[in-house]
């Protein structure tokens, strides 16, 4: 009975394929997960070394294809597509491929606590809380406190790896034994000072300010609580002595149990190492060696709009997804750091996915850009109210260019520029980018790549 | 006018809705006019300042909770700068402490500062999406002010106290009773955020010219962007 319930959603799998409408990521789990709510359950049981998962505010999508590109080959993964990460994508990932070595999943914070329970993952992988779209997930704390319902519940045997940097994570299963901690360790990269937006200031235990040694990003960092004593956890995977390459590449020291080595991780930012010290950990925890490790991570490409480029008639277009002000401000002040004026493109939209209340852009430093800003078209949805941002970050309005239409923002963004386009665009807004691109033939479609 | 001096109240436990943009908003406008700006924020145990504009924003409850205990202290003081015509912004967890408190789901109450006759207890569920709301503050013809709502409060408005606005779309104070905010002479509490001023920058130029004491209208500023947003925002609210 449950062959046929597969059956008749892989059949689903294959009309949406052919359909062309978005590839069956979603649909097919769906489906199944509704004629038989504990399938991701019963169809995990065929993954010969079980599955792992990855949750986090940002940063999911670029570290389980981080993880894949370091363990496959030599094992068969079966992973979700980006973005389909609630139960009925990681069902859909089964359904279409459960005869696997592992299943690598993300899945949304939000989630997790469902997930987890059908699925038994044998590593969970925690990576950061920031606020993000309120109006969908409600407040920090409620993902924090489902997230720690989670881990309460997991098996003993469940290897749980998470960022020490993150005040909030490494509150969640501290007591466990089975405990991995990742996070950075080089001063020399830290921010000056705290970043206005930063969340979970405040200890989780007592309340005081935590101090923090270094801050990497957000609230990320090496941090201490001077009031009750609690402080980061010791570090078993680290990253040190990092130097950024520009935009082209970050190098760091990976220093794990098992050894060292030195990486050159082809994606700018310190986001990106913090990706890169998560799918490390998680490979290693399933077996890899570190050579494997830094091989992986250093033939690593960009994930859908994460720093990903396309060539665009004279002009290389450099796509970066933007959905809430960590992860924008992280983009922002890699592409600030080398003091180029830059040709942008920014698409904002409010649909669903992206978050129907845009007030976030204002937690977003776009400040930190308007000296290099050269010509900024803005487009999608909220097109004007991007702009109108940006003029409040005294980016010359002279230079602003509205253009609700994406294919007319497109051409004018890559007219304007010399070089290189950046295009910045939330997730639906994206979707749509990468429509266009994929009408001229120069990008796949989204579905083909996770797979 | 001489100047406008903001304090801003809590922001490092109230900011959650880019309360910030408010601050960048008075900031951009003043400067532009050439007046004199300045902003001061003020922590928890730290001392009320004297100012022409009080901004209180939103929080997360476990922040609202820390606030309500220190907020208190400035009741009295706040009051005496309103009565001497200083103006007062609070937006989402900043209105509902304008008020007499919030009780929560379980019959916890949270007291706020008496500053208008309000109060607001818990719903079921939260409210949230798109707002638009027709006001006029000072019995002219009504402007449109829009933005985003997400609260879980109901509050209700004391006898005879005026709203900001009348929602147009949206759920605004309670869901029920047709009003949105509160008005109370230089005080004006709201949901309504997005940020507040960006969009509706005929409030954010009220607010200076009624805490600046403006004698004359303030100069006009080119808002052709900022009126072309709040016309998408009003169009894709009503939908």
């Amino acid at each position: 009975m449950f062959q046929a319930k597969v059956g008749m959603a892989r059949a689903v799998a294959s009309l949406s394929r052919a359909s062309g409408r978005g590839g069956g990521t979603t649909l097919p789990g769906r489906l199944l997960l509704a004629l038989e709510p504990d399938a991701i359950g019963r169809l995990a049981t065929g993954l010969r070394r079980g599955s792992a998962v990855i949750s986090a505010t940002n940063g999911k999508t670029t570290t389980a294809k981080m993880a894949a590109s370091i363990l496959s080959p030599p094992l068969h993964l079966t992973r979700n597509a980006a973005g389909a990460n609630l139960a009925s994508g990681i069902a859909s990932a089964l359904v279409r491929d459960h005869d696997a070595d592992l299943g690598v999943f993300e899945v949304d914070e939000a989630a997790l606590e469902g997930v987890a329970g059908g699925l038994r993952p044998g590593v969970v992988v925690l990576g950061n809380l920031f606020r993000d779209q309120l109006d969908r997930y409600g407040e920090l704390e409620l993902i924090a406190a489902r997230w720690r319902t989670t881990c309460d519940r997991l098996p003993g045997s469940t290897a749980l790896l998470s960022n020490a940097d993150d005040p909030l994570v490494a509150s969640i299963g501290r007591e466990l034994p089975a405990h991995t901690w990742f996070g950075l360790d080089d001063p020399s990269v830290a921010l000056p000072e705290m970043q206005h937006a930063s969340d979970s200031k405040w200890c989780v235990r007592c309340g005081a300010r935590y101090a923090y040694r270094s801050v990497y990003l957000g609230h990320l960092g090496d941090w201490a609580c001077p009031s009750c004593g609690d402080a980061r956890p010791a570090l078993d995977v680290a990253a040190r002595d990092i130097e950024p390459e520009g935009l082209d590449a970050i190098r760091f020291r990976l220093c794990t149990p098992v050894g060292e080595a030195p990486v050159r991780l082809p994606l700018p930012g310190l986001y990106n190492v913090y990706n890169a010290l998560a799918a490390a950990t998680l490979a290693l925890q399933v077996g890899a060696g570190l050579d494997q490790v830094r091989d992986g991570l250093e033939r690593f490409s960009a994930a859908f709009g994460r720093f990903e480029r396309v060539a665009l008639g004279d002009v290389e277009a450099v796509l970066l997804l933007v959905k809430n002000p960590a992860g924008a401000n992280e983009v922002i002040r890699t592409l600030a750091a080398d003091g180029r004026p830059k040709a942008l493109l920014v698409a904002l939209n409010d649909r669903i996915a992206d978050g129907r209340d845009v007030s976030w852009i204002w937690d977003v430093d776009f400040e930190l850009l308007a000296a290099q800003a050269g010509t900024v078209v803005c487009t999608g949805t909220r097109a004007a109210e991007m702009a109108m941002r940006l003029k409040y970050a005294d980016v010359p309005e002279a230079r602003i260019d509205v253009q609700p239409d994406m294919a007319a923002a497109v051409e004018r963004a890559s007219a304007a520029a010399t070089g290189e386009a950046y295009l910045l665009a939330t997730y639906t807004a994206m979707l749509e980018l990468r429509g266009l691109l994929e009408q001229r033939g120069l990008v796949q479609p989204y579905w083909q790549e996770a797979a | 006018m001489t100047g406008l001096r903001v304090a801003h109240l809590y922001p490092e436990h109230l900011n959650i809705y880019a309360d910030r943009g408010n601050i960048a908003v008075l900031e951009h406008r003043c400067r532009w006019r050439d007046i004199p700006f300045q902003v001061v924020g003020v922590g928890i145990g730290e001392v009320l300042p004297e100012a022409d504009l009080y901004y209180i924003g939103g929080g997360q409850d476990r922040d609202q909770a820390l606030v309500a205990g220190d907020i208190a202290r400035h009741a009295a003081p706040l009051a005496a700068q309103v009565a001497s015509g200083s103006a007062v912004l609070a937006v989402c967890g900043g209105y509902q402490l304008l008020g007499h408190y919030y009780r929560g789901h379980q019959g916890d109450e949270m007291r706020g500062i008496g500053l208008v006759d309000l109060v607001t207890e818990a719903g079921t569920s939260r409210m949230i999406g798109n707002i638009v709301l027709d006001c006029s503050l000072d019995g002219g013809a009504p402007r449109r002010l829009v933005g985003f709502e997400n609260h879980a409060g109901r509050t209700i408005l004391g006898e005879g106290v005026k709203p900001l606005g009348r929602v147009v779309s949206g759920n605004g104070n309670n869901g029920r009773d047709g009003g949105e905010g509160v008005h109370a002479g230089s005080v004006i509490g709201t949901y309504v955020h997005g940020p507040l001023l960006p969009k509706n920058p005929w409030l954010a130029d009220w607010l200076i010219a009624r805490a600046g004491g403006a004698a004359e209208p303030l100069p006009p500023l080119d808002d052709r962007l900022e009126n072309e947003a709040q016309r998408v925002a009003a169009r894709i609210a009503a939908r």
